[in-house]
Order: C-alpha cells, then sequence, then structure tokens
C-alpha cells in the first residue's frame, strides 16, 4: 500500500533523503499540507512557522546536492512543544503572560536540531506552562484528539502527542513533569518516552518543576524514539543538573531480544484508592507481558507500598517548585504587563499575574505557596519530600530483582473534552502510573498496546537510571511483534473552523 | 476511575483532618504568591484548596522521622567551568521583550517614595 510522504516515519524518510530520492522540501510541503487539511478540526498548534520551515528544507537540500554529510534526521519536519524556547519565534508555554514573547536565545535541543538539519514546523499547543492532563488549559483553547474529536489528547504535551498521530509532523518534542509526554502518548496512539533524569538538557526549556521536569520524544514508533532521543542526549555546559555521561548508540540497542529479561509487575499501579484501572487497560498490560514471556524473559510481581500516597506526594512537590519558578513572571522584564492604573509596584504585580495566568497555574502557584509558607512547610513540602524517598526506595528494592517495571500508562483512555475541568482532584488521578517515574527521576517509555471502545491504550515500561537503551530494546521487541504502532487514527474530516496564528518571518 | 471512589474517601478523611483555610488564609497565601484575586476566585480557591489539602492529609498516617527528604534525585553540587567570557545578550536583546522600558532600563511603577 503506498504511504503518502507525512504518513513516513523518519527512519523510512531518512534513507530516501540521503539518497537524494526524495527531498527534504517535498516532504515539508507534505507535511505543511497534511497540517493545512487537519488543523483546524484538530488545533494541535500554536503557532506555525511554513516560511521558516520552508527555509530549513531549502537548507539542507543545498547542502546535500553540494555533497555534504548530513544528520540522519537532516530534512526531517518536527513539531516542537511551546515550552522550548525558539529564538525570535514566539514560545507562548500555553498562557496569555507569554503570548507575545519572542526569547532571544534558543533552548540547546533546539540549537543541536537546528545544527542536525531538522525543519521546524510549529510550536504545539500545551496546556498553560505544562498543567495540565488534558491540553485543556491552554489560554489558546483545547486540542482535540484525532481518535475520537471529542476527547481530549491527554496532557500536557497534547498538542505534540496529537499532531504526531494525525501525521501533522514526522517527529515531535514534549516535556515530562509528571508524565507529559507519557500519558498523552497512551492517548493518542503513539510512543513516548521520559529520559532519566539529567540525560537531556534543559537549558531553554521554560521551568515548571525543576527537580521533574525533563524533554522527551514523542514519535511514531521506537526506532524513531532511537533516533531522536540519540540527537538529543548528552551533557551540556549550560545546565549544570544535565549529566556529563556519554551518549550510548541508541539505534544498535534495537534488538528483538529478551531471553532472560527480568519483568516486574507492581500491583499498585493497577489500583489506588480502592479504585481500579479500567479492565481493558489491565488486559493490554498483562497481554504484552505474556508475549515478551514468551519471548523468553521472566515476569514476578514486585510490591510498591509507597505508591499509595503518590498523588499527594507529587501534587506538594510540584506546585512547590512552580510556585517559586513561576514568580519570574511580574510584568517587568518580558511578558505580559497589566493595562489597568496601578497604586504602586505590589498591585502591579497583583494585577499582572491575575490577568496573565489562568486558573489551574494560580490554583498550583497558590497550593505550592501555602506548603511552602512558614507553619506549613514541616506538615506539607518536607513531609512530601520524605515520602519521595519512599518511594524512590520502593523502585530501588523492585529494581534488585528486575530489570524493567510494566505498567499502564493511564488508568483509562482518553476521556471526554469537559469531563474533569472542574475537579482537579479527578484531573490529577490521570497521572498516577506516570508521576512515580518523576519522583524517582527513571526513565519510561509508553508505547500503544491495545484497545478500548475504539481509543488507544498506552503501556509503560519503567528502567533503571540511564537505561534507555534496555527500555527501548523491550519497546522495539514488543513493536516486532505486534502493529498496534502501525494503526493510524480514522482521517480527520470535520472542520469547525479555526483561525490559526502564523509567524511572520 | 470513578468520581464517587475519591468523594468517599475525602468524607471518610475529613473527621481526621481538621484542615480548614478561611477565605483569609486564602487572600494571605495569594498576597504572597503575588496574586490579586477576585471575589469570585478566593471563594473558589478556598473551596478547592480545602478538598485538595483534606485529601492530601493521607499523609500524615505516614512516620517519616527518620527519613531524610529528597529534593532532587542527582548527586551532583557546585558544577563549575572556567572563568572565561563567553557571548551574553546585548542590552537591546534584554530589554526586546520588556513591557515598558527607558533607554537602558525597565521602567517599574515608584517602588520607593
Amino acid at each position: 500500500m503506498a504511504k503518502a510522504l507525512y504518513e513516513l516515519t523518519a527512519h523510512e524518510l531518512s534513507p530516501l533523503l540521503a539518497s537524494r530520492r526524495v527531498s527534504s522540501r517535498e516532504v515539508t510541503a507534505a507535511v505543511l499540507a497534511r497540517i493545512a487539511e487537519v488543523e483546524p478540526a484538530l488545533h494541535s498548534f500554536i503557532s506555525l512557522t511554513p516560511e521558516l520551515a520552508q527555509q530549513q528544507a531549502a537548507q539542507v537540500d543545498e547542502r546535500r546536492a553540494s555533497g555534504e554529510e548530513m544528520h540522519p534526521l537532516a530534512g526531517i519536519p518536527i513539531a516542537l512543544k511551546d515550552i522550548l524556547c525558539t529564538q525570535g519565534v514566539t514560545t507562548t508555554c500555553g498562557s496569555r503572560m507569554l503570548e507575545q514573547w519572542r526569547p532571544p536565545y534558543d533552548a540547546t535541543t533546539i540549537a543541536w536540531m537546528k545544527q542536525a538539519g531538522l525543519v521546524f514546523v510549529g510550536k504545539t499547543n500545551m496546556d498553560e506552562f505544562a498543567m495540565g492532563s488534558s491540553t485543556e488549559n491552554s489560554a489558546f483553547g483545547p486540542t482535540r484528539n484525532p481518535w475520537d474529536l471529542d476527547r481530549v489528547p491527554g496532557g500536557s504535551s497534547g498538542g505534540s502527542t496529537a499532531a504526531a498521530a494525525a501525521d501533522c509532523c514526522i517527529l515531535a518534542i514534549g516535556t515530562d513533569t509528571g508524565g507529559s509526554v507519557r500519558q498523552p502518548a497512551a492517548f493518542c496512539g503513539v510512543v513516548g518516552m521520559k529520559p532519566t533524569y539529567g540525560r537531556v538538557s534543559r537549558y531553554g526549556l521554560v521551568a515548571f518543576a525543576s527537580s521533574l521536569d525533563q524533554i522527551g520524544p514523542i514519535t511514531k514508533d521506537v526506532t524513531d524514539c532511537a533516533l531522536l532521543l540519540g540527537l538529543i542526549a548528552g551533557p551540556d555546559p549550560l545546565d549544570t543538573t544535565c549529566i556529563d555521561r556519554p551518549v550510548p548508540d541508541y539505534v544498535a540497542a534495537l534488538q528483538a531480544q529478551v531471553r532472560g529479561l527480568r519483568i516486574g509487575v507492581p500491583p499498585e499501579f493497577f489500583e489506588y484508592e480502592g479504585v481500579r484501572v479500567d479492565e481493558p487497560v489491565a488486559a493490554a498490560v498483562w497481554e504484552a507481558v505474556r508475549l515478551l514471556e514468551g519471548l523468553g524473559a521472566t515476569c514476578a510481581e514486585v510490591s510498591m507500598p509507597h505508591l499509595r500516597h503518590i498523588i499527594p506526594t507529587y501534587y506538594l512537590i510540584a506546585p512547590a517548585e512552580a510556585s517559586s519558578n513561576l514568580a519570574r513572571y511580574d510584568g517587568v522584564a518580558y511578558g505580559y504587563r497589566t493595562g489597568q492604573p496601578v497604586t504602586d509596584i505590589v498591585d502591579m504585580y497583583r494585577k499582572t499575574r491575575d490577568e496573565g495566568f489562568g486558573p489551574e497555574v494560580k490554583r498550583r502557584i497558590m497550593l505550592g505557596t501555602y506548603a511552602l509558607s512558614a507553619g506549613y512547610y514541616d506538615a506539607y513540602y518536607q513531609k512530601a519530600q520524605q515520602v519521595r524517598t519512599l518511594v524512590r526506595r520502593d523502585f530501588e528494592r523492585a529494581f534488585a530483582n528486575c530489570d524493567v517495571l510494566i505498567t499502564p500508562t493511564s488508568p483509562t483512555p482518553a476521556f471526554r473534552l469537559g469531563e474533569k475541568v472542574d475537579d482537579p482532584l479527578q484531573m490529577y488521578l490521570s497521572d498516577v502510573c506516570t508521576i512515580p517515574v518523576n519522583l524517582a527521576g527513571l526513565p519510561a517509555i509508553s508505547l500503544p498496546a491495545g484497545r478500548q471502545e475504539g481509543l488507544p491504550l498506552g503501556l509503560q515500561i519503567i528502567g533503571k537510571p540511564f537505561a534507555e537503551e534496555t527500555l527501548l530494546r523491550v519497546a522495539y521487541t514488543y513493536q516486532q511483534a505486534t502493529s498496534w504502532h502501525q494503526r493510524r487514527a480514522a482521517p480527520v474530516t470535520e472542520t469547525p473552523g479555526r483561525t490559526l496564528v502564523v509567524q511572520p518571518q | 476511575m470513578r468520581l464517587q471512589a475519591l468523594n468517599l474517601s475525602l468524607h471518610t478523611c475529613q473527621p481526621r483532618c481538621p484542615v480548614r483555610l478561611s477565605s483569609e488564609e486564602v487572600e494571605h497565601v495569594a498576597l504572597l504568591a503575588r496574586l490579586g484575586l477576585t471575589e469570585e476566585e478566593r471563594q473558589r480557591f478556598t473551596e478547592q484548596l480545602n478538598s485538595i489539602l483534606s485529601h492530601f492529609q493521607a499523609l500524615s498516617e505516614l512516620d517519616t522521622s527518620q527519613i531524610p527528604p529528597t529534593s532532587h534525585v542527582v548527586e551532583v553540587a557546585n558544577v563549575f567551568r572556567p572563568d572565561q567570557v563567553g557571548p551574553s545578550l546585548t542590552p537591546e536583546q534584554a530589554l526586546a521583550g520588556a513591557p515598558d522600558r527607558g533607554d537602558d532600563t525597565f521602567r517599574v511603577p515608584r517602588v520607593v517614595e
């Protein structure tokens, strides 16, 4: 069956581009045309950069024509979450606060992608400052799930995962503080990885919760995940929390081989506060485990008792860090400032921040400020940090006897738009399977692994620190034996008619 | 996951967790956070923060007196680089995003009378 250029993966396009059977201009034009076709229904981008994309594509084609040796991802169109600083291109973080902001510099990952010759098609929609699990908290309107337009794509990187699932890009980038790459990847039926804390530079990533944030690839299959991770991983002198450690050849890790692999399955990931994950979700996970056992892996149940405290622990630590990080939005150096008359500088700060931030961001700033305030610090913030230690120890104990943990990515498939917006606690629960990984700083990958009422389900594989190669090998083995990743969302035809901001050059 | 189950746990939680943030305390936190809330927002946040915090009281069940806190999962401290001058932003670049500026300054409302 002939596929359109925009439907291909990077590893399928790479040899075609290298041998000049296809030009980057052709691939880019195909992707931009696809975006024009489906974007009115999806709203997966906050801004599009077609002129920049065409210019980057033409440059790659010229360099190739002159015989220059190029990176395997040169000429491949990528969608970027609108939280990564792109010099001269607005970076809004889904917030009114930064609606007009053009960063004066590139994030390190952006600079490296530019050097490698990737083509930037646009900046994707997201929950404001990455706070949310549905992309409904964007100040610029929600993104819709390409599998069902009445459902959310997940969040906070829902724009990137919807764009990848609808073939509006070949590759995408997201960020993951509590599951923001993996949960929307599961909801949209694509692959999403959160690398180990410290594996990828965060210079130029707008900070949410600095002890948890990490940048990760969003791709149509595991091979592309390995290719993109290889490009963005590695030490960076501009980020002191980025670990100085060599980057392995992740593509070489793609071996269909799990003989002797020890899989742990923690029951705590299947039930929280007496509520079980949906039955088809549990069934999909167990089916994957059985499949890997059939290929020579072994499986044991491992207990992680402190996961029953995971939601309060995360939702105290992340808002506390956010309340500090977001103090910088004060209407002074950049971003929004109130247009109302003000009596003094504090009044200016308060009006600016009340008008510039949306409800979820304010709620988390309030929660975090309270948890850090005099008299409550020990009971809330310090307590959560101590429980974080217990969660880490649970993982250390589990990994003493197994190589990977296999769990659901989210307790349910994609939920309906509006279903959880008025109930913050319910929304927080959709991250229950992903946040333990961020608290422990571990790598994890989500893969499409089944269907529930026509919606994609996700499987999560969690590894030891810096064991991305193991994750990729297990994920690759699974994809060699299954076809969930090859199925695409039904073509989106409905067009409710939305306007889109196109970046002037 | 179903709504009822969570509400149930909130109710069963309440008797042993006396957290009750008043609307005045919420206003105090808003001042600390430099957020100017409308009356409607203050009421809504009072209700929602109370609901969230009472759910979070479950943490107090755990004895963590002997457990060190984790602030960061990587054991790195004091990363140094050679003290060499590198490229940096020009004043014009640094001021380009300012909502209000003077020649080479960010302009703000009067701070000192």
